[in-house]
């Protein structure tokens, strides 16, 4: 690969990833309650991660890194749905959520005798 | 007691886990070589049989295009949504209206279930708040919806996102009910009508 397409790849990749995570924080501050909020915290990131792990996979091309890379995204997929579900459920059982944000609340109904 | 036969039955049901075990092993050493395998299964083995877990329920069926057609989608879907959440963090006159929704999944099997929860609390925008393993029903806490239309366009993109983990790798019995033989499911008999000539194309 030559420089210039290799400096727009990184530049693009890193960018693209800072600026998830720079809008998880904003998010993260500016979300009303705990559930909203968890979107901003769990998931633009896992974008972000994926977007600067892969810049660095193409910056250092070996079967090493790129496996190690693999791993990182898979692990990081599979255990940030746990912890967001986990804090989910806390907040809505111990009620720390907005009702007036919800347009439907399916749960509720199913609970209620 | 346990007779040898079932011993053997729980061996071969553990047998997934310690490959990718296995796997995982070797990703994260980066290189793939005989030693790396044998001690990867050495490690993999004390991991077994020292944290056992319930065994799962595997359906015994893998379709390689159609896990891989998912795989994608599911990282395309991650990175629009990604893109969406974080417009929406940073948006001007930020308007919250969000809704929870239960979500009535076609499969019985455990496995898919997870899979479609894992699948669709990964894209931004949707988390698991609950899960009713007797009726396979996920409630999903979904960002931004506004309308009985955004609503209805979601139910249908995770009842999308659990045909194509079915495909993929569900159980036969799984894929029949997938096209719609259940009359009770009127969306999804709607659906498979509307999908039949791909569909049976690509299950057979």
């Amino acid at each position: 690969m030559n420089m210039l397409t290799h400096d727009i790849v990184t530049a693009v990749l890193v960018l693209a990833g800072a600026a998830m995570c720079l809008a998880a924080g904003v998010g993260l501050i500016r979300f009303p309650d705990v559930l909203s909020r968890l979107h901003a915290a769990t998931k633009p990131q896992i974008f972000g991660l994926m977007a600067v792990t892969a810049d660095v996979a193409i910056n250092n091309f070996t079967v090493g890194t790129v496996t190690l890379v693999v791993a990182i995204v898979v692990f990081q997929a599979l255990t940030a749905p746990m912890a967001a579900h986990l804090v989910g459920r806390a907040a809505y059982d111990t009620e720390h959520l907005h009702p007036e944000l919800l347009i439907v609340d399916e749960l509720r109904d199913r609970r209620a005798p | 007691m346990t007779t040898p036969r079932e011993r053997l039955a729980a061996v071969g049901n553990q047998l997934p886990p310690l490959i990718a075990l296995v796997v995982l092993w070797m990703l994260l050493w980066g290189e793939f070589s005989w030693l790396n395998l044998l001690v990867g299964l050495g490690v993999g083995l004390i991991v077994t049989v020292v944290f056992y877990l319930v065994p799962v329920q595997l359906s015994g069926r893998l379709h390689p295009w159609h896990t891989l057609v998912f795989l994608l989608r599911l990282v395309g879907d991650i990175v629009r949504a990604s893109v969406e959440v974080a417009w929406l963090a940073v948006k001007p006159r930020l308007v919250t209206s969000n809704a929870i929704l239960a979500i009535e999944l076609r499969t019985r099997s455990d496995l898919i279930l997870t899979w479609t929860a894992v699948a669709t609390s990964i894209v931004p925008g949707s988390i698991v708040v609950d899960v009713d393993r007797e009726s396979s029903t996920l409630f999903l806490h979904v960002l931004n919806m506004h309308s009985a239309r955004d609503i209805e366009r979601f139910r249908r993109k995770v009842l999308d996102t659990e045909r194509r983990i079915v495909r993929g790798f569900g159980s036969h019995e799984d894929v029949e009910r997938m096209r719609g033989v259940l009359p009770a499911d009127r969306l999804a008999t709607r659906r498979a009508a509307r999908a039949n000539r791909p569909l049976k194309k690509g299950l057979s």
